[in-house]
């Protein structure tokens, strides 16, 4: 007789790893590091804050909108799937959010700076802030952002910090799932039925105005690459382009020349959408301030 | 809207390498690689895999109740097959 | 050869539910022991489902990260429980597709408990608390049901139910320790879910047509009053626990029998629900039919692309 393999333990292990502080978690992470921090200057620093924040903020938009999705997913099978890459998204704004913290060392936590902070003081990608859209405009987001991030992790492996450098080989795993997952269904769009080909045209139509902002940099960027610490985005972007057009050969899609892009996200320039996606995530401890949760 | 619907495969996970692969469950996908995929999120949301095979249900072939009879009961008497069939102390490896 | 009638058949069926031997798909099995099954069953993977919605009101709200990861894990499971108790439920020469025509038609039922709205984050404490403690109750029984692939599918759904009982107790926990207005956002969410909760067993069991049928077959094991009582047993020591008032006057522990006593449920209250009066009902079903219709021309495609990539449908 056919039977179910038990699961015991590892619900146990599922729970705990929801159940535990990021700050647990990363904190070997941060006594390794630590003595470093006496050597840090503090633009050094300061530069590195916000720097993880950028990180985290893409990643808890995008989780964010993923999540919008649970539970009116196209098959239940995918509805699944699309939460597992929330989860795994908002899984890495903790630990980015978490280390930002222990840098400033202000007392702040991961949910300070993910829910007192205005639409001005985030700085997440464009593309992440976008709407869901149907489906396909879901799908290639995360298929854009997936690229992007996979080349990005793959880079920041290499950092001189070794907390950056941990943080990435862990969601370097994580996002190369989701890049195959949004590649598969990529190519199944493009290349399924003139209605399906047709949305994922739109969506390109709609959001390839915002992939030039993925590879922005200012002075931030500037002063931690002479570190060592950041990595230079703008080699990135020819791995990036060459991953995209092959994606989208198998696709049938075609890939959109000389477009004009849309930038601001290093300063907390956005689209109108990231207000709401805000307001809605940050109303219950906005309404009780100091409430525990 | 599709009155049809993805083909069911049938899902085998194995917990850690030298283990035997268990049945899992089964999920609708179009084709092997989101089959895969579908299994992975369904089936390994708490660690429980370290390796998945996917089977479409169609290519699952199955003795019948009917079968039954025939099939096992021959090898219930075989009880020599059993080590403990074996009065030897001091005999055994184990 | 002597082919057996009917009768006989089961007969011998009946024998080997009493000798305590589990059904598997292709044995054979009374028409109405399938139909039963498949009505139950679908039944129960709807209400994972549609479960999804009332919880996933509050995933973009969660008031922190860790809480929000929770939940989304959470929300998340009762689907993929959706999931096992549709395949389990295809074993019987149902498909899926058929199953959810029949829910988004409004032919077949699912939980009325999922009717009611989320209107405060306390509410998301409630549900796994209360919510999924009845739905534990009931599923613990069910893993023991005579059917092998919906027992499988419960042995392996229990395991994984008591994370969502243990972070919605936390959750009206952690508001009950919390500011005036966080106490009186959990009691205020205890009086709206705990008859409802109640309700979750069904009706009395002098009141449930099916009980008797289910209870010989042992798919079901135990009786809807039992197992509201088990329930109540367990849970008002946990209400008491963190201070929550079970809003119940006639609440009573009896020494005697060791069990509460407990005051009258509204039952008129549980058929206007069913009847589709419940204040979510329709919303339910609309954002299912959505969900269904708007994947239609995502279904289609990857069915084409298969179509046209043979080699990705099986080994190449």
């Amino acid at each position: 007789m056919i039977k179910y393999i038990v699961t015991r333990i590892s619900t146990k292990h599922r729970e705990q790893v929801l159940n535990k502080p990021v700050s647990e978690s990363v904190q070997d992470r941060f006594t390794q590091s630590t003595s470093k921090f006496h050597f840090m200057n503090s633009a050094t620093n300061n530069s590195l804050v916000k720097y993880c924040l950028r990180i985290a903020d893409s990643s808890l938009v995008l989780g964010q909108r993923l999540g919008e999705w649970c539970g009116h997913g196209p098959i239940l099978e995918e509805d699944i799937a699309l939460t597992n890459i929330s989860l795994d998204l908002i899984g890495q704004a903790r630990a980015f959010y978490t280390y930002a913290a222990q840098l400033e060392n202000k007392g702040k936590t991961e949910d300070d700076f993910a829910f007192f902070r205005d639409e001005r003081e985030y700085y997440n990608l464009l593309l992440t802030e976008q709407p869901n859209g149907d489906f396909g405009q879901t799908i290639l987001r995360q298929f854009l952002i997936s690229t992007y991030s996979y080349y990005f992790y793959s880079a920041l492996k290499t950092s001189n910090d070794s907390t950056l450098s941990s943080l990435a080989e862990k969601s370097l795993k994580e996002v190369t799932y989701h890049l195959r997952h949004s590649s598969e269904w990529l190519i199944r769009l493009g290349d399924g039925t003139a209605e399906s080909h047709q949305r994922v045209e739109n969506a390109i139509d709609e959001l390839w105005r915002f992939t030039g902002d993925m590879f922005d940099m200012d002075e931030v960027d500037e002063l931690l690459i002479k570190e060592g610490i950041a990595i230079n985005l703008a080699s990135l972007k020819e791995p990036w382009e060459k991953k995209v057009k092959e994606v989208f050969l198998k696709a049938t899609l075609k890939f959109p020349e000389n477009q004009f892009m849309i930038q601001g996200s290093r300063n907390g320039k956005h689209t109108e959408h990231l207000g709401h996606l805000l307001t809605e995530m940050q109303a219950l401890p906005r309404t009780f301030p100091g409430a525990e949760w | 809207m599709s009155n049809s619907q993805w083909p069911l495969w049938e899902v085998f996970t194995q917990k850690k390498s030298g283990l035997p692969f268990e049945h899992a469950g089964s999920v609708h996908a179009p084709d092997k690689e989101l089959a895969l995929q579908n299994a992975r999120d369904v089936y390994s949301r708490r660690n429980e895999a370290t390796c998945i095979w996917v089977v479409p249900s169609e290519y699952i072939i199955s003795s019948t109740p009917e079968d039954m009879g025939s099939f096992f009961e021959p090898s219930n008497d075989k009880i020599y097959r059993h080590p403990n069939f074996y009065k030897t102390p001091g005999a055994s490896f184990e | 050869m002597h082919t057996p009638t009917e009768q006989e058949r089961e007969t011998e069926f009946q024998a080997r539910i009493d000798r305590g031997e589990m059904i598997e798909p292709k044995d054979w099995m009374p028409e109405r022991y399938r139909k039963q099954l498949i009505r139950m069953m679908s039944q129960h993977a709807h209400s994972e489902v549609v479960g999804m919605l009332p919880e996933g009101n509050w995933i973009t709200r969660a008031p922190s990260l860790r809480r929000k990861a929770v939940l989304l894990a959470k929300v998340q499971d009762e689907g993929g429980h959706g999931l096992y108790i549709y395949c389990g439920t295809e074993t019987l020469d149902v498909s899926r597709e058929q199953m959810i025509d029949d829910l988004l038609s409004g032919k077949a039922k699912y939980s009325s408990i999922f009717n009611y709205p989320t209107q405060t984050w306390a509410d998301i404490g409630a549900i796994g608390w209360l919510v999924d403690g009845a739905a534990i109750v009931n599923q613990t029984a069910l893993a023991k049901c005579s059917y092998g692939p919906y027992s499988r599918a419960m042995v392996r759904i229990c395991k994984e139910e008591n994370f969502h009982h243990k972070q919605g107790y936390e959750i009206l926990a952690t508001l009950m320790k919390g500011t005036p207005e966080q106490r009186a956002m959990a009691q205020d969410s205890m009086n709206r879910w705990w008859w409802p909760s109640l309700m979750m067993f069904g009706p009395s069991d002098k009141d449930s047509p099916n009980s008797g049928e289910l209870m010989r077959w042992k798919v079901k094991r135990h009786s809807n009053d039992d197992l509201r009582q088990r329930f109540i047993d367990r849970t008002v020591p946990q209400a008491e626990n963190i201070g929550l008032k079970v809003p119940d006057a006639d609440l009573k522990f009896n020494p005697e029998t060791k069990h509460y006593n407990h005051g009258e449920i509204d039952w008129a209250e549980f058929y206007n629900v069913i009847k589709g009066n419940g204040i979510c009902n329709r919303e339910r079903l609309k954002a299912r039919r959505e969900a269904h219709q708007q994947g239609a021309w995502v279904r289609e495609a990857a069915e084409a692309f298969a179509a046209k990539h043979k080699e990705n449908m099986i080994a190449a």
